[in-house]
């Protein structure tokens, strides 16, 4: 006869798999399916009309258009890495730097109001990026309010920069201001992708440029926070005690608060890199991918591809190019900076 | 001779000594334990520097909004002309008319639904999942939560055109139910809920489960009571996520314009506006979109950074 322990286990067995069960067909039929019919897809020439049914396989034909064959649909990949790639090298460390100074700054003993700041900055983060988008639309027009108040701040300027219909490149133009103002030989003559070194050179245009700014606004607030927590951590004898043996306050910095941040300035680099390496939402609504290509990304490629030209299999195959190169990095990321857990 | 014993300080005492966990405030002007011997001028001046910097944030932060609210009951031509004022100069609610006349309203109401909808499946669902990994013993169950992770790093981007396939092939595309059940699947719930329901101590659940209770009786009466501080988070947060959600809802319902959301009825009108825009339409609708997660937010601020706390421990 099974004893009470023994009659609970089975009830536990059984009852574990019942209550896991709906979130297992969830994530079966909404993920794994979705995902592995998907990696078929991206082998064959489905349009997204048609019943899939009677695509033809293609074999790897998708992904030789994206990476080796020269073509129209390479040289949009290309400069849509191209395009992410500036973006993400702004975006991340901005975010990352202004967030961790505000942190400290508003961690600070002797400042008050540390409830209104820390609100008045994590708004932007939990408010509809499609809301935001639209406000930034307006901000960076022609005549907008961005423009108006650079030219106060200069006076005698009238400041009238075209922010969103613009593809210089800022680095060109950076080139251009030092008298460079065309390719170098060997830049212009030698390419990635279809895409020669000098146009791989540009740095994002001034309309990316805009957006870049509007998403770092935007993600500082959540980045504070989690600098804010592990300021919090840190243990206050561990400050009293280096305070005691006369460390000043930049050295209680350097060699006390610098060292304990290590794990949230891990965290806030990797979620930085994985959501920069997905933006869609503000180039959706500000820019859709123009002026001439220039902010177009991986991410705003597989939906245009998909759902504006049809290709539903080199849409996918891009959406799992992107998906390799964000677990690439990401693990390269951990490779370097990983902090010792112990 | 007797000696009286040692009694605990009250708080009220601790309080006038300075000592314990009362500290005083300063009343007199002598400075904080980490500031003494520090000049005076010193004092005001990183006190300055620190408001500065914080202002100045603060108006970076908060301008944006504000001006979005003042244009938003301008004219068309004023916005265009003086973006910058605060205070229109013929105040008009001709945007709010037009937003009243056109399917705004009704775009209001779907994201109500669905919103509703998948934040009430989230509880449910993820509460479920999260007890059963955090408490109960059964096969598979490490399994199960490696692959909850693993579904946490997919980028959404990338299930994008994989769900738009599922749903055609379940003939759910254009259908309300589109909407909701693929965002009623969620990963972060889950991991939420499995942490939280670990904080709770077991002996109650033990106690009852003994007294012959069952396994579903005793997370009912038992479990989710004490879980509910937890459940306000997750109600909060998915309430926000899906409130917000851009991406499904474009792909899910690509043909029907009755079955927009909010953000993606305001995204699409914007795009049909082309090159001229009616702004204070525009931003009159992107304050809607952000009213109702606004008045949450400040109602339930701490809960919004328990969740920000949460994924930090995650990553």
């Amino acid at each position: 006869m099974p004893t009470l322990r023994d009659r609970l286990a089975t009830n536990e067995k059984v009852a574990g798999w019942v209550f896991v069960l709906p979130v297992l067909i969830g994530i079966g039929v909404f993920l794994i399916v979705p995902i592995g019919m998907a990696l078929w897809m991206s082998f064959t020439d489905w349009n997204g009309l048609s019943p899939p049914g009677d695509a033809q396989n293609v074999g790897l034909d998708n992904y030789r258009d994206l990476l080796s064959e020269p073509g129209v649909p390479r040289l949009d990949f290309a400069m849509s890495i191209r395009n992410n790639l500036y973006y993400v090298l702004g975006v991340v460390p901005a975010q990352t730097a202004i967030a961790f100074v505000l942190a400290v700054v508003v961690n600070q003993k002797f400042l008050r109001g540390k409830a209104f700041f820390r609100t008045a900055y994590y708004f932007p983060s939990i408010t509809s990026s499609i809301a935001i988008s639209i406000v930034f639309l307006f901000l960076f027009q022609r005549s907008g309010a961005i423009n108006q108040t650079i030219s106060a701040l200069m006076p005698g300027d009238d400041f009238r920069l075209n922010w969103l219909d613009n593809a210089e490149g800022v680095l060109h133009n950076v080139l251009g201001a030092v008298g460079v103002d065309s390719a170098p030989g060997f830049l212009a003559d030698n390419d990635i992708m279809g895409l020669s070194l000098w146009q791989w050179l540009s740095g994002p245009s001034v309309t990316m440029f805009a957006i870049m700014m509007l998403a770092t606004w935007t993600t500082i607030g959540t980045m504070m926070l989690i600098f804010l927590a592990g300021l919090q951590n840190i243990p206050a004898d561990v400050e009293e005690a280096s305070r005691v043996d006369g460390a000043t306050a930049l050295q209680r910095f350097r060699l006390v608060t610098i060292p304990m941040m290590k794990q949230p300035m891990f965290f806030v680099l990797t979620i930085g890199l994985i959501g920069t390496w997905q933006v869609f939402d503000q180039i959706f609504v500000i820019s859709s991918g123009g002026p001439q290509k220039t902010t177009l990304t991986p991410a705003y490629l597989i939906y245009r591809e998909g759902f504006q030209n049809f290709s539903m299999g080199r849409a996918t195959a891009i959406a799992f190019l992107l998906f390799v190169l964000i677990m690439v990095l990401t693990l390269v990321q951990r490779r370097i900076l990983r902090p010792d857990r112990d | 001779m007797t000696v009286p014993p040692p009694r605990e300080r009250t708080a009220r005492e601790q309080r006038r000594a300075g000592s314990g966990p009362f500290r005083p405030r300063a009343v007199t002007s002598a400075p904080p334990l980490e500031e003494r011997g520090q000049p005076a001028l010193y004092r005001i001046g990183k006190r300055v520097l620190g408001y500065a910097v914080l202002a100045f944030f603060a108006a970076l932060f908060i301008a944006p909004f504000a001006l979005a609210l003042a244009n938003s009951f301008k004219t068309r031509p004023e916005t265009l002309a003086d973006p910058l004022s605060l205070i229109p100069g013929e105040p008009t609610l001709r945007a709010y008319e037009i937003m009243a006349r056109t399917d705004i309203p009704r775009w209001a109401l779907n994201s109500v639904f669905v919103t509703v909808m998948v934040t009430v499946a989230r509880l449910f669902l993820d509460s479920l999942a999260g007890y059963a990994l955090a408490r109960l013993r059964f096969p598979g169950r490490a399994v199960i939560f490696a692959l909850v992770v693993a579904v946490l790093a997919v980028p959404p981007i990338v299930l994008a055109i994989p769900r738009y396939l599922v749903l055609g092939q379940l003939g759910m595309l254009d259908t309300y139910s589109g909407l909701i059940l693929p965002l009623a699947v969620d990963a972060f719930g889950i991991f939420l809920m499995k942490t939280f329901f670990e904080s709770i101590p077991r002996e109650m659940e033990e106690a009852a489960r003994i007294d012959g209770a069952s396994i579903f009786q005793t997370y009912l009466r038992i479990i989710l009571p004490l879980a509910a501080p937890g459940l306000i988070a997750l109600t909060i947060l998915s309430f926000q996520a899906s409130w917000n959600e851009f991406l499904h809802p474009l792909i899910a319902a690509p043909s029907d314009p009755d079955l927009r959301t909010l953000p993606v009825g305001l995204a699409l009108l914007r795009g049909a506006q082309g090159e001229s825009q009616d702004f204070p339409l525009l931003l009159g609708a992107s304050l809607l979109i952000t009213l109702p997660v606004a008045l949450i937010f400040f109602v339930f601020q701490r809960y919004f950074i328990q969740g920000v706390a949460a994924s930090a421990v995650k990553g």
